[in-house]
C-alpha cells in the first residue's frame, strides 16, 4: 500500500513536471529542427525529444540575419557592470542602516521599504525624460566628448538600476543578525567602519551576496521595457528586445525558438549550476521579507 | 541628511555595550556619509527624483521631443484620465409617434456623435459602453475611453491571476514538501519558468495558443472528440486575457512556491502528531494545522503577488500589443503607449501616479490588516 501510495505520487509528480518544463524542453528541442518537423513534432512526445534530423541552420540563420552577437555582448557588459556595483553600493547602505547608528537612520531604513513597492514600470516614462536630458560623457573619435543624452547607451542601461531598494533590504537583514561582538573586538583595536564592513562582514556574508548576485543579474538578463524605450538604435541593444526581430515579422518558427534559446542560454547555465543555493535563499530572503 | 547627524545620540557602532562616544566620532560621520551615499544618490536620482517629476509633469503639457514650450495645464491631464459621464437616450419615433426600427428590430437611436457635439457639457467625451433599459438607452462616457477600458483590464487580470498563481503556487508547495527521494529535482523544475525571461515565456507560449498549429487547440479538439472547435486565444477579445493569466501564473508560480514551501516548514511537526492524536486525517490536519500555520505567509504571498500584477505589461507588449479590440491593454501598457510611444510624456506621467497611488493604497491596506492581526 505505501509503496503504491509512492507511485502515485511519483507519476502525479512528473505530469506535473512535465507541464512546467514543456514550453522550454520544445524551445530548446525545435531550435535544432526544420519548420517541418517542429509541425511535424508538436503532437507526440517527440516535441521535446531531441530526435530526427538535427540542424543548426536556425542557429546559423540568427546569426546572419541579426547582430545578435552585439546584443549578447551587450547584455553581458550591462548585467555585469550592474551587478558587480550593484553588490558594492547597495551592502554598503546595508551595512550603516544596521551596523552604525546615525540619525536619520530610521527614516533611510523607511524610506529604502517604502521604495520597494514602486515597481519599474511606474516610473519609466519620467525617467526616460530625466535621462534624456542628462549630459554625459563618451568617447567619440578617439576622444572624450560631452555627449547631448544619456540614450542609446550602455550606462543609460547601467546606472538607473545599480542601487535596488530590495536588495538593500535583503544585506539589511543578513547583516542585522550578525553578532555585534566581532564589529566591537575590531572596534577596540583601532579598526575604521570600512574595515570592519572589509574584514569581518562581507567574509560571514558569502549567502546574501550571492543571492543578491543571482537575482541582480536575472533582472538585468532580463531587461525588457526599458531598453525599448532607452534605447532606439542597435549598438547598445541588450538580448530580449533584440528578439522582436523575428517575432515582429513572423518569420521561422525555428529561427525564433534558437534566438530565444540562445539568450536563455547564460541564464539556464546560471540558474543551474547555483540552483541549491539559490532556491534555498530566495525562499528565505521572501519569508523574511 | 547625513550632514546633520546629531552630537548626542551614540554615535558608536557598537549597539549592546552602549558605550559613550570616543573621540573618533567625526571621521565616523564621514564614514557613514561616504558609505550610504552612493546608494542613496542612486535611488534618488533614478527613483525618487522621476517619481517627482512624475508628480510635477503630470499638471503640465510636457512632450518627449517638442519645440514648443511647456505650460501649466492644471489637472487636465488627471481629468482626461478619470472624468466619467452618462446619459439617457431616448430611442427615435416617427411622425406618428411610433418607434422606429431597423430592419433587424432594434430600436434607432439619435447619433450619439451629433448629440455630444451639440452640448457643450459633453465636450471631449466619447462613449465608452452602452446598456438598454427598456426602450431607454445609458450610455457611459469617459473622456479616454481606452484608459477606462485598461483600468478594467488590469483589475480583471489581478482578480484572475492572484488566485490561480497562489493556488497553483500552494499545490506545488504541499507536492514537494513530501518526504521522497529525487524531490530536489522537482522543485528546481517547477522552478525553472521563473528564471526564462518572461518575453522568451510569452513567445513560446505564442506558439502554444496558435490558432491553427497551437497545442492548446489540438488538445481540446482531442479530448472533446472533436467537438470543440479551434479558439483563437490571443486574437479572441474574450479569451486573450484569460489566456494571459493562464500563462502569467504558470511562469512566476515557482517564487510562491518557494515561499510556501519555507512557510510549511516552519510549522512544527508536533502540531501534526496532536492532530494525527485526535483522529485527524490528512484532510483534517491540511485544514487544521496547515492553513492555519500558513496564515501569515499566505497574507504576504498574496499581497506581493498582487502588486506583482498591477504592473502587467511585458506579456501584454509581447503576445497581443494591447489587442484584440483593446481587450488586454493595461495600465502600465496604456502609460506606455501614450508617454513613449505617442511622446506625450506629461499624460503617461499622469498615469504613472495614478497607478503609484493605487500601489500605494494596496499596501497601506496591508500594513493596517498586518496592524490589526497583531492588536488581536
Amino acid at each position: 500500500m505505501k509503496r503504491l501510495q509512492k507511485l502515485g505520487a511519483y507519476l502525479f509528480l512528473l505530469l506535473i513536471g512535465y507541464v512546467f518544463l514543456f514550453p522550454l524542453l520544445f524551445m530548446i528541442m525545435s531550435s535544432f529542427k526544420p519548420e517541418q518537423v517542429i509541425f511535424a513534432d508538436l503532437y507526440s512526445i517527440r516535441a521535446i525529444l531531441p530526435v530526427g534530423d538535427l540542424t543548426l541552420d536556425n542557429y546559423r540563420q540568427v546569426f546572419e540575419k541579426s547582430d545578435v552577437l552585439l546584443y549578447f555582448r551587450n547584455s553581458i557588459l550591462i548585467t555585469s557592470a550592474t551587478v558587480i556595483l550593484g553588490l558594492f553600493v547597495n551592502s554598503l547602505l546595508a551595512f550603516t542602516l544596521s551596523r552604525m547608528r546615525w540619525s536619520g537612520r530610521k527614516y533611510i531604513l523607511a524610506a529604502v521599504v517604502a521604495l520597494m513597492i514602486i515597481p519599474i514600470e511606474a516610473i519609466v516614462v519620467p525617467l526616460l525624460l530625466l535621462v534624456s536630458k542628462l549630459p554625459t560623457i563618451g568617447w567619440e573619435q578617439g576622444g572624450l566628448v560631452l555627449m547631448g543624452s544619456w540614450l542609446n547607451s550602455l550606462e543609460v542601461q547601467i546606472l538607473p538600476f545599480v542601487a535596488n531598494s530590495f536588495f538593500i533590504f535583503l544585506f539589511y537583514q543578513f547583516f542585522r543578525d550578525i553578532p555585534k561582538d566581532f564589529d566591537e573586538a575590531a572596534e577596540l583595536d583601532g579598526a575604521t567602519p570600512f574595515q570592519i564592513y572589509r574584514h569581518i562582514i562581507v567574509p560571514m556574508s558569502g549567502p546574501v551576496f550571492a543571492t543578491v548576485a543571482i537575482l541582480h543579474f536575472l533582472l538585468m538578463w532580463n531587461q525588457y521595457i526599458w531598453p525599448i524605450m532607452a534605447v532606439q538604435g542597435e549598438d547598445a541593444r541588450p538580448v530580449m528586445p533584440g528578439i522582436q526581430i523575428f517575432f515582429g515579422r513572423q518569420t521561422s518558427w525555428g529561427e525564433i525558438m534558437a534566438y530565444a534559446s540562445f539568450v536563455t542560454l547564460p541564464v539556464l547555465a546560471v540558474f543551474l549550476a547555483f540552483q541549491k543555493k539559490f532556491v534555498s535563499s530566495l525562499a528565505g530572503a521572501g519569508i523574511k521579507g | 541628511m547625513n550632514a546633520n547627524t546629531s552630537v548626542n545620540s551614540s554615535d558608536t557602532l557598537t549597539v549592546s555595550s552602549g558605550r559613550p562616544a570616543e573621540t573618533r566620532r567625526p571621521p565616523r560621520k564621514r564614514y557613514v556619509f561616504l558609505m550610504s551615499a552612493p546608494a542613496l544618490l542612486g535611488l534618488f536620482m533614478f527613483m525618487v527624483l522621476p517619481f517627482l517629476m512624475a508628480l510635477g509633469m503630470s499638471f503640465t503639457d510636457q512632450r518627449l521631443l517638442s519645440p514648443n514650450a511647456t505650460e501649466w495645464v492644471g489637472l487636465r491631464n488627471y481629468d482626461r484620465l478619470l472624468n466619467i459621464s452618462w446619459l439617457v437616450q431616448e430611442p427615435v419615433s416617427d411622425a406618428d409617434n411610433h418607434l422606429k426600427r431597423t430592419a433587424e428590430g432594434e430600436l434607432v437611436y439619435p447619433r450619439l456623435r451629433s448629440v455630444l457635439r451639440k452640448n457643450p457639457e459633453y465636450k471631449e467625451f466619447k462613449e465608452f459602453t452602452h446598456w438598454s433599459f427598456g426602450d431607454k438607452r445609458v450610455v457611459l462616457l469617459a473622456k479616454d475611453p481606452s484608459f477606462i477600458q485598461s483600468i478594467i483590464n488590469t483589475l480583471l487580470f489581478v482578480i484572475l491571476v492572484v488566485p490561480i498563481q497562489c493556488g497553483t503556487a500552494l499545490g506545488l508547495a504541499l507536492l514537494i514538501n513530501q518526504k521522497l527521494r529525487g524531490i530536489f529535482l522537482f522543485r528546481t523544475v517547477f522552478f525553472s519558468p521563473v528564471v526564462t525571461s518572461i518575453v522568451v515565456v510569452s513567445i513560446v507560449w505564442s506558439f502554444l495558443y496558435h490558432k491553427d498549429l497551437g497545442l492548446f487547440n489540438h488538445y481540446l479538439n482531442a479530448m472533446s472528440f472533436g467537438l470543440i472547435g479551434p479558439v483563437d486565444w490571443l486574437g479572441d477579445p474574450d479569451w486573450a486575457m484569460p489566456s494571459i493569466v493562464l500563462m502569467s501564473a504558470w511562469q512566476a508560480a515557482g517564487v510562491q512556491m518557494l515561499i510556501f514551501l519555507a512557510g510549511l516548514q516552519g510549522i512544527s511537526g508536533d502540531l501534526y502528531e496532536a492532530a494525527e492524536l485526535d483522529g485527524a486525517g490528512p484532510w483534517g490536519k491540511f485544514v487544521n494545522v496547515t492553513l492555519p500555520g500558513l496564515k501569515n505567509t499566505t497574507i504576504f504571498v498574496v499581497i506581493s503577488t498582487t502588486i506583482q500584477a498591477f504592473g502587467l505589461f511585458t506579456q501584454v507588449d509581447v503576445m497581443t500589443r494591447g489587442g484584440p479590440q483593446g481587450s488586454t491593454s493595461t495600465v502600465m501598457y496604456h502609460a506606455v503607449t501614450k508617454g513613449f510611444r505617442e511622446q506625450d510624456i506629461a499624460y503617461g506621467s499622469a498615469i504613472s501616479v495614478i497607478f503609484f497611488l493605487a500601489i500605494l493604497a494596496i499596501a497601506l491596506l496591508q500594513k493596517r490588516f498586518f496592524d490589526k492581526r497583531e492588536d488581536a
